[in-house]
């Protein structure tokens, strides 16, 4: 593995990534003003002492877009852990058990994946509570269908394999043939697909906040600050646009990483056939 | 596929469902393995096929949506939390929240209130809102008409839009302009709608003042003016899906230019043109079909976000509304429609794939 | 004579793409040059990567993915076709050259009728109108033994066999009567008896029309029937070139001369073969529901001997294999090991029942865990059955390597960075690391260059006549059960239709089935098709 041959685009993902990560984790340190602290007038230019402004009630802009930074992508990380823990757990258990317990499972699946994401939520988020903890498992359970999917569909594709059916045949025991046969041989493609997943996590959470359904002000999070400023567009003010500047910046700065890991994977399989 | 359409599932679209859709119809009598079960549906399966495949599909679908009204009925029953608690808030009085469920009915128990619910949808009424006692489906009326509007013509502009570019960007293939259509596509699939949305209000409405903000439209307007104040939502929309669809087009015409019956063709001597007119594109077909079908699919979900951004009086800002207020029947009635037409949707992705499958198409 | 093809000095490179580092631009064609004359037909023969499918394209000026001509010359009737720009080379594609894959069924279009895809080409350069290359596809349906061949055309490619369909594909190269065609080892994907009859349409065809061939194979028997020269290549480089007859009778090259020698028996019968270590007992199977594979199955297998089960694709020889290992449980029946019955599922057998009968497979490749390095690969049934850990586990794993001829250098490398022929000696130690006294060989030299094959054969002879190991041997091949077997079990239709000796089933009287399947495997001589065609005429005369 040389640097030299990670692409320009894969850098520009990774240093994107980089800094959204130690925004996230040194916020109280690097941002120059209080998450809720208002420090002048509403919606202030940018330039002078608050380099992206003020926000709609006064508060410093940049400030609370790298508080931002912690609610969005620390929420959207503990999403995506508990989604693919939880997905990845069932569809291998689905696919090296099989019988009933796969038919079950993937039916159940098939018919939680037939309700929009979007739209699933929305019910569910009109009858729970509003608080952080069910809003990351509503966000975990709904993604990791599609986790489910995914990793059934890879390790199906692994258990077929003849050295799982060696493994099998040898008496290996069923979590030795998942960790050891199974699992190392699923590891890039859910590896992309995490990174794809926190994407969407991102996106998610930024729209449930947006629509008023995710963190609840006055924390800050990246889609609750476009929700907060965007009445300032009308009047020509664009402190909305910055927060989706930067949702859209994290998602292409994952991006990028992702489709380099998959290219990188699938020259590994590539060879040359019969001459 | 995984390769060819992998970061460009941000999520927006339902991709694994096309997976499915693709590798769903396979027919049984195909692989001449282990298959042959005997008894009278294999008999049926193996002499028609098609009528067979096409009526498991739509029982299948009847049978999801069946599941779905469950859900969005007894499923949400189940969750934690009282309705009546909820709709009123922590502070509200014993006697306040009692009160409030003998007046909703909520007293009754869940299995009737869902058979009488089930009932009443049967019979295209989904019964009257908490917040406002009007009835949810007067409302719906007014607003589907909105959201189908949109979404017609959103689909109407995207889709030869992103079967064009696909198509563009096979033929260049791996230069400049397959590259650019590439990175530009793969940034647009990660802007959220709202950030779009926004940022044409500010540029075209706002500074440039080409055409009005918010996109209201009402009764007695024209057909001219409600074009014109879906633009900007319009727009919104085909930009948000025109770079998945792009994409998964892209992917899908690649899987069949690198099939062996091209080599054969091109080995044949044939022009580029008949290569792809006489035998890629009759292969092509299917998938692409499969992929408009997903991404319409996605798109009168991505209506929700837009319609709220805009202040458009669709289904999508209705259902917010109403999940604001916790306005259950409201909520429930456009759970069920939305997630009605996904499942339309998709059921028609898999249907025309099976129709254009020759293998089904002409059975041994 | 003319000189309808003349290929000179022929380079051909491509790119490779070795993971983690840049593309390299590799040479796999290191400058061959051949003849061809009108009407005649020359072999190209080698292993896999010696270069051959890559050189029968070059005559169409073609590269598949990445593949680039980059020297030399192809001149068809005198004219250079590698300097033709783009319809210059489309006018001789499809017209004056065809090719025939390997593959016909995903060569063929499914959207489109055979019929339309075979006359498009001949149509489509102007050489015949519709209805007279529709009445020239008809007159070579027939000529290549289709049924029915008014109405062959009218059917889809789904609607037919794989023997039909290479048929089909070979009508749609000789529909435009071009003067050459190319054939990339049109018979390799079939069965045995089915190959026979393929085999005798192409030449009886190709002689009809008095069209010149290149003749692309792995398989020497198959090429000496059919052409006039051989070219043997190996790497990218011409090894040998000469008539059939100098070829096959006298081979002046070392490598050539193995080739021709490959199918000579490794081994003479067992005289006793009263024994019965793993006995199948009148034993039926079905896959889910009634759809039955096994109908009656009842062979013995004797302590330190062979028993090959030879069978085409569907007779059934790989579903044994799964109900000994207990994959899938028979619905009726026993499978006896040392004098006892195995339980019929394997979750129910105990580990020393696991132990003793281990497996190869056909595919080494995926019969190992790509992530482990062969010291996971072959230690973990030391571990798992011995206890063996550390050092003395790395101890026995180094014999094993020694045991199957490949040293204990290799113990941490990983599966891809093996050769075939490697791969498979590595589940050869992971089988005897169990110490097991049956191994199942489903196929386990079918995927493999005969030379590597025989390697294999070899060393499975070796450790048996070291260790009194027993197998049962599952193949297509009938060259590879008269090398290995003690006693011979033919299947066909799930049923064993002989049984026993290897002597006694190789000799006449046949039953009608192994009769056919013996007589359908090429053998090394020439004019061994035309015989065989011979003598089948007078049979079916004298019916």
């Amino acid at each position: 593995m040389k640097w030299r041959a990670i692409p320009l685009s894969a850098w520009i993902g990774i240093v994107g990534l980089a800094i959204a990560i130690f925004c996230a984790v040194f916020a109280p340190l690097i941002a120059p003003y209080g998450e809720r602290e208002v420090v002048g007038d509403i919606w202030l230019p940018m330039g002078g002492d608050f380099v992206l402004g003020t926000d709609n009630l006064g508060r410093d802009l940049l400030s609370r877009l790298i508080y931002g930074a912690q609610t969005t992508i620390f929420v959207a990380l503990a999403a995506t852990v508990l989604s693919f823990s939880l997905g990845v757990m069932l569809s291998f258990t689905a696919a090296v058990v099989g019988g009933w317990t796969d038919q079950g499972l993937s039916r159940i699946n098939d018919l939680m994946m037939s309700i929009p994401t979007l739209i699933f939520a929305l019910i569910v988020l009109a009858v729970l509570p509003q608080e952080l903890w069910i809003l990351i498992l509503v966000m975990a359970v709904l993604d990791s269908t599609r986790v489910f999917r995914l990793g059934r569909a890879v390790a199906v594709d692994v258990t077929v394999m003849e050295f799982v059916e060696a493994a099998r045949l040898r008496g290996e025991g069923r979590m030795w043939i998942i960790f050891r046969e199974i699992l190392p041989n699923t590891l890039s493609p859910l590896l992309a697909e995490f990174g794809l997943r926190f994407a969407f996590a991102v996106l998610f959470l930024s729209t449930l906040s947006f629509l008023g359904l995710g963190i609840q002000p006055p924390e800050a999070d990246w889609g609750g600050i476009v929700k907060d400023n965007k009445d300032g567009i009308i009047f020509g003010i664009p402190a909305a646009l910055i927060p989706g500047a930067a949702i859209a910046g994290l998602a292409i700065c994952v991006n990028l990483v992702v489709d380099w890991l998959l290219k990188r994977t699938s020259s590994l399989k590539g060879g040359r056939g019969d001459g | 596929m995984v390769q060819e359409s992998g970061p460009a599932g941000t999520g927006r679209a339902p991709q694994g469902s096309l997976a499915a859709g693709l590798s769903g119809p396979s027919p049984a009598n195909d692989s001449g393995a282990p298959s042959g079960r005997g008894g009278g549906l294999a008999a049926l399966r193996r002499r028609m096929p098609l009528a067979t495949l096409l009526a498991q599909r739509l029982g299948l679908s009847l049978l999801l949506l069946w599941a779905v009204s469950v859900v969005v009925f007894l499923g949400i029953e189940a969750l934690p939390g009282d309705f009546a608690q909820t709709y009123l808030g922590q502070s509200a009085t014993p006697q306040a929240v009692a009160n409030i469920r003998a007046e909703l009915g909520l007293d009754q128990p869940a299995l009737s209130r869902y058979l009488e619910w089930l009932g009443g949808v049967a019979q295209g009424d989904f019964g009257k809102s908490w917040a406002s006692g009007n009835s949810v489906t007067e409302q719906i009326g007014l607003r589907l008409g909105n959201t189908l509007f949109l979404a017609f013509w959103a689909a109407l502009v995207s889709v030869p839009l992103a079967v064009g570019l696909g198509m563009l960007a096979v033929h260049f293939r791996d230069r400049w302009p397959d590259r650019l259509i590439n990175v530009v596509s793969l940034g647009a699939i990660s802007l959220p709608e709202f950030f779009v949305g926004y940022i044409l209000i500010l540029f075209v409405a706002v500074q440039g003042g080409w055409v009005t903000f918010p996109s209201t439209v009402y009764a007695g307007m024209s057909f001219g003016q409600r074009l014109e104040a879906i633009i900007l939502p319009c727009a919104t929309l085909v930009l948000v899906v025109l770079a998945h669809m792009m994409r998964m087009t892209r992917a899908a015409i690649i899987s069949v230019m690198s099939s062996p019956y091209i080599e054969t063709a091109e080995l044949k001597g044939l022009d580029t043109l008949r290569i792809i007119a006489r035998h890629a594109a009759p292969n092509a077909v299917a998938p692409i079909i499969t992929v408009v079908a997903l991404n319409l699919a996605y798109l009168v979900v991505g209506v929700v976000v837009v319609e709220v951004v805009f202040v458009y009086p669709g289904m999508g800002q209705y259902m917010v509304d109403a999940v604001t207020v916790r306005d259950m029947p409201v909520v429930q009635a456009c759970g069920l429609i939305f997630a009605s037409v996904y499942i339309l949707l998709n059921m028609t992705a898999d249907i025309l794939g099976i129709l254009t499958n020759p293998r089904l198409r002409h059975p041994r | 004579m003319a000189e309808l093809l003349e290929v000179r000095d022929l380079k051909i490179g491509a790119t490779a793409y070795p993971p983690g580092e840049p593309p390299q631009d590799i040479t796999i064609v290191h400058g061959v040059s051949f003849t061809l004359q009108k009407g005649k037909v020359l072999g190209l023969i080698g292993e896999s990567g010696a270069g051959k499918s890559t050189i029968g394209l070059a005559a169409l000026a073609y590269g598949r993915g990445g593949v680039r001509i980059t020297g030399g010359e192809v001149l068809l009737d005198g004219e250079d076709i590698l300097a033709l720009g783009g319809s210059g080379i489309r006018d001789i594609r499809g017209r004056r050259v065809c090719y025939v894959a390997q593959s016909a069924a995903a060569a063929f279009n499914p959207a489109h009728r055979l019929g339309d895809q075979v006359v498009e080409a001949a149509v489509r350069h102007g050489v015949m109108s519709r209805s007279e290359a529709w009445e020239r596809a008809k007159y070579l349906f027939g000529v290549l033994g289709l049924p029915d061949p008014d109405s062959f055309g009218r059917r889809y490619p789904h609607q037919v066999s794989g023997g039909q369909l290479q048929r089909a594909m070979t009508a749609m190269a000789l529909c435009p009567g071009p003067e050459l065609i190319v054939f990339d080892e049109p018979t390799t994907a079939l069965d045995v008896t089915t190959q026979i009859d393929v085999l005798a349409a192409i030449k009886r065809a190709i002689e009809e029309t008095h069209t010149a061939a290149l003749y692309i194979t792995h398989d020497l028997a198959v090429v000496a029937q059919i052409s006039d020269d051989i070219m043997v290549l190996r790497h990218g480089n011409m090894v040998e070139y000469g008539s059939v007859q100098q070829i096959i009778e006298e081979p002046k090259e070392d490598y050539t001369r193995d080739l021709v020698s490959v199918t000579q028996t490794l081994k003479d019968e067992a005289p006793d073969q009263s024994d019965s270590l793993l006995r199948i007992d009148s034993v039926d199977a079905a896959y889910s529901g009634d759809f039955k594979v096994l109908h009656d199955v009842s062979v013995h297998l004797p302590r330190g001997q062979t028993l090959a089960v030879v069978g085409e694709s569907g007779s059934g020889k790989s579903t044994l294999a799964r109900v000994i290992t207990g994959l899938l449980p028979p619905s009726r029946g026993e499978v006896i090991f040392k004098g006892a019955a195995l339980p019929p599922e394997f979750a129910n057998r105990n580990k020393e029942q696991l132990r003793q009968v281990q497996m190869l497979y056909q595919m080494a490749d995926t019969a190992m865990n790509p992530r482990q390095t062969v010291r996971d690969i072959v230690g973990r049934p030391l571990t798992f059955y011995f206890g063996l850990r550390g050092a003395e586990k790395t101890r026995r794993v180094a014999e094993l390597l020694e045991q199957i001829e490949m040293g204990k250098g290799f113990i941490d490398r990983y599966p891809a960075e093996l050769s075939g022929g490697q791969k498979q000696r590595v589940c050869i130690a992971r089988a005897l690391a169990a110490e097991p006294e049956v191994i199942l060989c489903d196929e386990p030299t079918s995927a493999l260059d005969p030379l590597v094959a025989k390697g294999i054969l070899k060393l499975l002879l070796r450790l048996q006549a070291e260790t009194q190991l027993s197998y049962l041997f599952i193949t297509h091949d009938i060259a590879t059960v008269r090398a290995i077997a003690d006693s011979i079990a033919v299947m066909y239709q799930g049923r064993v239709v002989r049984f026993g000796p290897k002597s006694k089933v190789l000799s006449p009287p046949f039953d009608d089935y192994t009769d056919l399947l013996l007589k359908s495997v090429p053998e090394m001589r020439l004019g061994w098709l035309e015989e065989v065609l011979t003598t089948r005429r007078m049979g079916s005369a004298g019916h």
